[in-house]
């Protein structure tokens, strides 16, 4: 069956996991996707919580820097900030290292990349989780408070679970945003799919067979992505009224 | 303090401060014979070789670093490498913002075109017909200068101006010789052919191809110049050279 | 249904923006007119330090780029919303032989990068394409030989199956009263699509549009890596020409919010004309 369809299509013998097959290249290439993406996401979530009770709770000052921080980052092209993330991080490190009299320290790419999309990432989670806070029933806050319970155990108890179902399919988006996006680490000439993809693609000129497996890779992560959300939603919505429908 | 900050890099940045190895840039996109990636995901080639031969003889340990061609400088004046060994020519423009050590090699410019198209490497012969070149390489520069009778359509690397060459997107290509024999020589490369060298112009096809190096940085400057004399001198660089190439490509 | 309200999350998230921006009752507080004086002297810091000698030489160019970049963006959304329209109809009411291919279009578009899309059309067809001498010698080969066709297809099925998703969950988000009082008054199948379904949809999904919209013009700087000269390509050649670094790409960046804020000005302006009369 399988050396039927690469006798017909011989470039699919390319994709061997063994040299002379690219396979282990691409897979390597996924890995580092994979790990940018989960590190980005974390760093993006943390940077969201954090500005997301900013803009609720902070002063007006912090909410307007956050304002700022949000609408910069969302009307700027991710690839442009990618550039002058990359370049200006590991330059302002550098000349900060060198003023303070120390030796240049080489930034690696994963952390280079990470680092970036965080910051794009935060910007997104940011809205999607003080959207899930303000929709949280006042009332519940209220009769927290009323109970006197501390801010900190009702911020714990009530408004994180509540929240959370609510944010969960904006969560479960941003996260598939930040795989497509790690894509545009190509650019600036990161190992991740797309570029091992690409240089595999050039070095044996089949083209379409490499950029096709490519998207089935790419594919994989979102529909198995899509599956465990469904999962964290079910879970994060139980005990609330029509949980399954998700409506 | 200074132990925390150490410390500190060491922990989010993955590696330590001190006793650095030299990060070598190369260009993160194939250009064969020089550095190309091969199925196992090794970088490969002739200047892949020279780097750890001109490294060994200069005593430094260096780690090839494939980077974007178009964020190479960036890259070298930002600190994420710190050279450029990537078939980069000595200009005068360059010199500007990084400098060069001697060099290691220079080869002629040629045009490349569809076989029996007629073109020929010069401004008449390419009028009204679309030349593809390598963004920011002095090709870019001299085609600019030279061909003005021509549409010049820039490309991120030599190879998808090759691959649109084939593609028939664009007429023609000038670029390194050796890097185009190499794609003529190749399956793909059988369209088309060599038309021939362009007239020389040293301001703008400068010096033959140096060591990239960040300004200030003397002392590995210093040290990547004693190292590519003495390979010369000893026979390395032959030895290195034997494989790919008929005849030493040095240069005058 | 996930995946719909994934799709309308998508847009809300750009249109929440408009919401903290909008002016609260007084705007000229202390601290923002600090916070102004702050912003007043970057703007001179980077005016007066940083590098912008080149700007005349490619004041051109770099009008010829932002024009292209309009171009993409008007051409590419106008076309995939029309392509999104029966995209959206087909996952919501359609038989499942239209239906399943609609669904699976949309799965495909928005579970693959965008850059790798670009490239699979632009290298792999463009590679193959060359291989029939009937195709070369056709009266398509002009255009196929040039990189834009490829960009706007690209950006345009891109944009169709973002909205299509969006689509689908207009047309079912419909009240089914609507459409019962429609078909009680004995009213045809394809008018009631046309008078009362099609309209109430994009009414609906007028809010997220804009949106879509300002994510369809950050995906345009792609194109440039097959070759479109559009802004962005205009300032990696000025990069790439001059060595300097930080103010291309910050010219960049301001072009885009400016472009950004143009948009979103104009769907408040387009919205506040539409009645909403969807209560």
């Amino acid at each position: 069956m399988l050396e039927t369809l690469v006798d017909a299509f011989p470039t699919l013998a390319l994709l061997a996991y063994e040299p002379p097959g690219w396979g282990a290249n691409l897979l390597r290439g996924l890995v580092n996707s994979i790990q940018i993406a989960l590190g980005a996401y974390a760093v993006g979530l943390i940077i969201g919580t954090a500005g997301a009770f900013g803009k609720l709770n902070g002063g007006p000052v912090t909410r307007d820097l956050l304002a700022i921080y949000t609408t910069v980052v969302r009307a700027v092209p991710e690839l442009v900030l990618i550039l002058i993330l990359y370049f200006a991080v590991t330059d302002l490190v550098n000349q900060g290292m060198v003023a303070m009299g120390y030796a240049r320290v080489q930034i690696s790419g994963v952390a280079a990349g990470i680092a970036v999309l965080g910051v794009v990432q935060g910007a997104y989670s940011t809205e999607v989780i003080r959207g899930a806070i303000l929709a949280v029933p006042a009332g519940q806050l209220e009769a927290a408070r009323a109970m006197g319970m501390p801010p900190l155990k009702t911020a714990w108890r009530i408004t994180l679970p509540l929240m959370l179902s609510n944010a969960i399919p904006g969560l479960a988006n941003l996260w598939l945003i930040a795989t497509k996006d790690t894509a545009l680490l190509a650019i600036v000439g990161f190992a991740e799919l797309t570029l091992q993809t690409r240089q595999a693609a050039s070095s044996t000129k089949a083209f379409l067979t490499f950029f096709l497996a490519a998207g089935v890779l790419y594919l994989l992560i979102t529909l198995v992505s899509g599956v465990i959300f469904g999962r964290i939603e079910k879970w994060a919505r139980r005990g609330q009224r029509g949980s399954g429908a998700g409506s | 303090m200074k132990f925390l900050i150490t410390t500190v890099s060491a922990l989010v940045l993955g590696t330590a401060a001190l006793a650095e190895p030299v990060k070598v840039g190369i260009a993160s996109e194939p250009y064969p014979p020089f550095a190309a990636p091969d199925a196992a995901g090794n970088w490969v080639g002739w200047e892949v070789d020279m780097i750890a031969a001109v490294c060994a003889a200069a005593e430094l340990e260096c780690v090839v670093t494939p980077v974007a061609w178009d964020g190479m400088i960036p890259s070298l004046t930002s600190g994420q490498i710190d050279a450029i060994m990537a078939s980069m020519s000595i200009t005068a423009d360059r010199m500007q913002t990084i400098d060069f050590s001697d060099k290691y090699y220079n080869t002629p410019t040629v045009v490349v075109a569809a076989k029996g198209s007629g073109i020929t490497a010069t401004d008449e012969g390419l009028a009204g017909k679309i030349i593809g070149v390598q963004v920011s390489t002095v090709h870019q520069d001299y085609a600019q200068t030279h061909f003005k009778s021509a549409e010049i359509k820039l490309y991120q690397t030599q190879d998808e101006a090759n691959q649109d060459l084939v593609a028939g997107r664009i007429d023609a290509t000038q670029a390194d010789s050796i890097a185009l024999d190499d794609f003529l020589k190749s399956d793909t490369g059988a369209c088309c052919e060599n038309v021939g060298a362009v007239a020389d112009d040293k301001d703008i096809l400068g010096l033959g191809v140096g060591v990239g190096l960040r300004k200030g940085d003397d002392d590995l400057k210093a040290k990547f110049n004693a190292g590519i004399a003495k390979i010369i001198a000893d026979g390395t660089y032959d030895k290195v050279t034997a494989p790919y190439f008929a005849s030493s490509i040095y240069g005058g | 249904m996930g995946a719909a309200r994934a799709a309308r999350q998508r847009g809300r998230v750009m249109t929440d923006a408009s919401l903290t921006d909008s002016a609260p009752p007084k705007f000229w507080l202390t601290h923002r007119i600090i916070m102004a004086v702050v912003a007043a002297l970057i703007v001179a810091l980077c005016a007066f330090t940083l590098r912008w000698d080149w700007l005349p030489k490619y004041l051109p160019l770099i009008g010829e780029g932002i024009w292209r970049t309009l171009w993409l963006l008007a051409v590419t959304t106008f076309f995939g919303f029309f392509l999104a329209i029966p995209l959206g109809l087909a996952q919501a009411a359609g038989p499942w032989y239209l239906a399943a291919p609609a669904r699976a279009f949309c799965t495909i578009i928005r579970g693959t990068p965008l850059l790798l899309q670009l490239w699979l059309l632009y290298y792999g067809l463009g590679s193959l394409f060359p291989q029939f001498p009937a195709i070369r010698q056709s009266e398509l080969w002009p255009y196929l030989r040039q990189a834009w066709p490829y960009a706007v297809f690209a950006l345009t099925i891109s944009f169709a199956g973002y909205e299509g998703e969006v689509m689908r969950g207009a047309f079912k988000g419909v009240p089914g009263g609507q459409l019962e009082a429609a078909r009680a008054m004995g009213m045809p199948r394809l008018t009631i699509l046309r008078r009362i379904w099609l309209p109430l949809a994009i009414q609906r999904a007028l809010p997220t549009l804009g949106g879509e919209t300002v994510l369809q013009l950050k995906a345009t700087p792609l194109v440039a890596t097959i070759t479109v000269v559009d802004i962005y390509a205009v300032a990696s050649r000025v990069r790439q020409d001059t060595f300097i670094v930080y103010e291309p790409l910050l010219l960049l960046a301001v072009v885009y919010m400016v472009i950004t804020g143009l948009i979103v000005l104009a769907f408040r302006w387009f919205e506040n004309r539409v009645p909403s009369r969807v209560a």
